[in-house]
């Protein structure tokens, strides 16, 4: 038999030709591989959070090997000698075993509550990036819908996580839950009775919880992602303004090879930092709580920080109950106010500000090109006003700590929380405003008169005055194109670049510019010590 | 060496026919190839330059020995992971020290190798790669106007050869078959969840319910210690407190979630104000709670009416109880009224009294709802 040689030069072509035949993936992938995404720092925020999510997919799986999702009480009798022989739901005892008994299982479990904080961070950071920019707008407001949705889904899924270890801290805020659910008029304890499988514990909640947890809320997550990724494709991503960038194109690097090498750079770091968080920073040492039991509680009991604004709304309420003297007389208690209604705003509001927007200013047009928060100082100065009402939310849901740490009266902090939630968003819708206008007057201002040159010259007739350095020619006033104006000389190439290398430079110095304006410098005369007689 | 390119299709108008190319042409470099490639997808490479003007020029060898250099870092660290995760002690031992670095190590040398190839991709990518700048054209809002025709009228087409508007009765049918199908998928699930809340009562019967004997009579219950040992009066000192649950098989487990009470051996003068508070009553539940006390011992719900978390910080100087979760505060010597924070409702005061053996009973259950409000709440 004849061996049949096997030419090493074309068998990538053969082999491609082969899988083209059967399969008809050349041309899509072409496609894939030549589309064009814009670059700017803040497009990777989104990134953080589905990065942060694969790593919550990976360690979220692993711990599903050893966590028990049970209310059966037993008796522990793991490695952790403090807790030996106390008596414990069986969820409790295997997170302890995760903690203790696990090799490698306490940096998972970290690894994996510090990556779901990031994950809710990084939502909200990419959200503000979108709203401030103006990035919702037609033809994108889907996704944003998409976005906010997952907002709230992230935070079920961060709050069904948490009460599963059954620790003290997580069966308070499965009791407070709880108290939620039942201050819903009409339906309230129908509902909790229905969660809860009867009344607060009961024993099953924590099977319920494990398996929205694992299974129902993250395939929800991983659909909703998938959308919300497919779209940013299919729409391909806005872009700011500048040179050559206009609303019917994107200009920035093709997807292979430089922009994914970068992606998969930027998954590696955010999993590193997340490593490094989860061996260095404890997080929610659940032997320390001990196990939920009714009547004990510590106090400054937080819960994880995006749910902190909801735990200061609950603080901050006043102690307004609606009583309705029918029959036996019903009551609508103030919990209900601040845990559902205030939620429900939260969670519609958003969804429909990008049609209200677009309403409010006739606008039907597409927009591709995002817009500079100075540039639009109504939407800017109301994104300031909602971050101001969730930082304050934030901080009340931690008062006792900050009453604590600095010797304020808990009740002082309280009002102070209350006051400050009326008073400081239009505070801050006023400053933010204030400082959209000034910073575009600036703008306009260096566009028309030129750049401040540092340079002070004095006229002849004895008067001061700064140079400036005009942008267009012959001192006219340049339009402003949305984008940033340069605002110092080192912008404009004053200074050359930094010379590379560290104990001398790898590469021969461009020859400096010579300012025409300007004579070459001089040496300068030698100095001489100013010798003084005594 | 720098590309550049002119012309094509860069300047917005893609609809323009690429030019065809010759991929066997050996004249044509391999990256005009790339670049026709990529005007087939609407795409213009307008700037393509090398980071090194010169090939193996010191900075180019330098960077790429930086590059080299972190990939080592990252097997050195995932070495170091692997080898500490399989040599270090890490059973919890009480008083090891060495076995507390455990995590800590393996989260640091995860992280930084990890983070070292984070570095040593980027750097491939950003330093090493050439810089470029594209253009593709974004052909947005959807279909043409001819495009959107034709589907609109395929689908009119479609629901018109179903025929629902010539016969009405067939949709009709339809949706009132279709509509108790819906409800078939829902019923299980709800069906199966949905749980009366007030069967036995349970919204407002508590541990300390007189338990009834066969033989008709009834017994009161002790309150008992969290290892269910009973209490006499004297076990708690004036001025103390203590956490008490109902003296019932499990009454100090979550079974009874709603039962864990507060006993407090209040001083006299304060007992004095806390007895007249009683009779009076306060807000809207006023009724006499007279002989609720014994002696100078008063006991209320833990349960907080706020939320349901613990109201477990007595402070004795003010007599008052905070809630840690919402700051909600009563006032003990004021029969547990709201004084400060969102809680709307006294805490319910339990019924004291000693049994023939010294020890404290309750002498009925609560008689005002526990825990957390709700709507039916009368």
């Amino acid at each position: 038999m004849k061996r049949r040689k096997i030419d090493l030069k074309t068998l990538p072509a053969k082999a491609g030709n082969e899988v083209e035949d059967r399969l008809g993936v050349a041309t899509p992938l072409r496609s894939i591989i030549n589309k064009v995404f814009p670059d700017h720092w803040s497009f990777l925020l989104g990134e953080i959070a589905l990065f942060s999510f694969i790593v919550l997919l990976l360690t979220g799986t692993f711990l599903t090997l050893f966590f028990e999702p049970s209310l059966k009480e037993v008796t522990y009798d793991g490695s952790y000698t403090p807790l030996r022989g106390v008596h414990m739901s069986a969820a409790y005892a295997s997170s302890l075993d995760l903690s203790f008994d696990v090799r490698g299982g306490l940096v998972m479990r970290q690894m994996h509550h510090w990556s779901a904080l990031v994950f809710m961070a990084a939502i909200i950071v990419h959200m503000l990036r979108i709203f401030f920019t103006g990035a919702y707008r037609k033809p994108r407001e889907v996704n944003w819908i998409i976005g906010s949705l997952l907002f709230w889904i992230g935070f079920l899924a961060g709050f069904t996580g948490y009460s599963l270890p059954d620790d003290a801290l997580s069966g308070t805020g499965l009791r407070i839950a709880s108290a939620i659910m039942l201050s819903i008029p009409v339906i309230g304890t129908w509902l909790t009775s229905s969660i809860f499988n009867g009344e607060f514990p009961g024993d099953i909640i924590i099977s319920r919880f494990f398996i929205a947890h694992v299974l129902l809320i993250p395939a929800l997550l991983v659909a909703l992602i998938s959308v919300h990724l497919a779209l940013v494709f299919k729409q391909k991503h806005t872009q700011w303004p500048g040179p050559g960038r206009t609303n019917t194109n994107v200009v920035g690097e093709r997807f292979f090879p430089r922009y994914t090498i970068k992606q998969a750079g930027f998954f590696m770091a955010v999993a590193g930092v997340i490593a490094v968080l989860a061996g260095v920073l404890q997080i929610n040492p659940i032997w320390l709580f001990g196990p939920y039991e009714a009547g004990v509680v510590s106090a400054a009991s937080q819960p994880d920080w995006y749910v902190m604004f909801l735990d200061g709304s609950t603080r901050l309420m006043p102690a307004w109950q609606i009583n309705i003297g029918i029959g036996n007389g019903y009551v609508i208690p103030p919990i209900f106010w601040p845990t559902v209604v205030l939620p429900g705003i939260l969670t519609t509001l958003p969804l429909a500000y990008p049609f209200i927007e677009a309403r409010l200013n006739k606008d039907n047009k597409i927009h591709n090109l995002l817009q500079r928060p100075r540039d639009v100082p109504q939407r800017t100065a109301l994104g300031a006003m909602a971050v101001a009402f969730f930082l304050v939310l934030t901080l009340s849901g931690g008062n006792d700590v900050i009453a604590d740490k600095f010797n304020i009266s808990l009740n002082a902090m309280t009002w102070a929380g209350r006051i400050g939630l009326l008073i400081l968003p239009p505070l801050a819708y006023w400053v933010a405003y204030r400082i959209c206008l000034g910073l575009q007057q600036h703008d306009r201002e260096v566009l028309a008169h030129g750049v401040e040159t540092g340079i002070i010259r004095r006229s002849p007739d004895g008067r001061f005055y700064e140079v400036h350095q005009p942008l267009g020619h012959d001192h006219e006033a340049l339009p402003y194109a949305g984008w940033v104006v340069p605002k110092k000389m080192n912008r404009l190439g004053a200074l050359g670049p930094a010379l590379k290398g560290f104990f001398r430079p790898l590469e021969r110095p461009a020859e400096a510019p010579v300012s025409p304006g300007h004579p070459p410098v001089e040496a300068a005369p030698e100095r001489r010590e100013i010798e003084s007689k005594h | 060496m720098t590309v550049q390119t002119t012309g094509g299709n860069g300047n917005g108008h893609g609809s323009s026919v690429p030019e065809e190319i010759d991929y066997d042409d050996p004249r044509t470099t391999r990256f005009e190839k790339v670049k026709a490639a990529a005007r087939q997808d609407g795409v213009d490479i307008v700037h393509y330059e090398p980071q090194f003007p010169e090939r193996g020029s010191r900075l180019e060898k330098r960077m790429s020995r930086n590059v080299s250099f972190m990939f080592l870092l990252v097997g050195l660290f995932s070495t170091a992971f692997i080898v500490l995760y399989i040599v270090w002690p890490w059973r919890y031992k009480q008083g090891d020290v060495m076995m507390k670095y455990y995590t800590p190590l393996l989260g640091i040398t995860l992280g930084l190798a990890l983070l070292f190839l984070a570095f040593a991709i980027l750097t491939w990518g950003k330093k090493l790669l050439p810089k470029e700048v594209s253009i593709q054209d974004r052909h947005d809002g959807g279909a043409p106007e001819g495009d959107r025709r034709a589907v609109g009228q395929t689908l009119a087409y479609m629901v018109e050869e179903l025929g629902v508007k010539r016969r009405p009765l067939l949709g009709l049918a339809a949706a009132a078959g279709l509509a108790p199908v819906a409800a078939v998928v829902a019923a299980p699930l709800i069906g199966g969840l949905i749980k009366n809340p007030h069967a036995d009562n349970q919204m407002f019967v508590t541990g300390w319910a007189p338990i009834k004997e066969p033989d008709g009579s009834t017994r009161l219950v002790r309150l008992t210690r969290d290892d269910g040992t009973p209490i006499r009066p004297a076990d708690v000192s004036a001025g103390g407190q203590m956490t008490v649950f109902p003296g019932i098989p499990e009454g100090a487990t979550n079974v009874h979630a709603d039962s864990p009470t507060l006993l407090i051996h209040l001083r006299p003068d304060d007992a004095a104000v806390s007895r007249a508070n009683n009779v009076k009553g306060t807000g809207h539940d006023k009724f006499d709670r007279g002989d609720f006390m014994y002696g100078d011992y008063i006991a209320y719900s833990k349960i907080c009416t706020h939320a349901g978390c613990p109201a477990s910080l007595y402070e004795q100087q003010t007599n008052r109880l905070l809630c840690p979760c919402h700051q909600s505060q009563f006032l003990i010597t004021d029969n547990a009224k709201p004084v400060f924070g969102p809680a709307s409702r006294s805490l319910p005061q339990l019924p004291l009294d000693v049994d023939d053996e010294g020890y404290f009973v309750a002498r009925s259950d609560y008689q005002a709802t526990v825990g957390p409000d709700f709507w039916e709440r009368p």
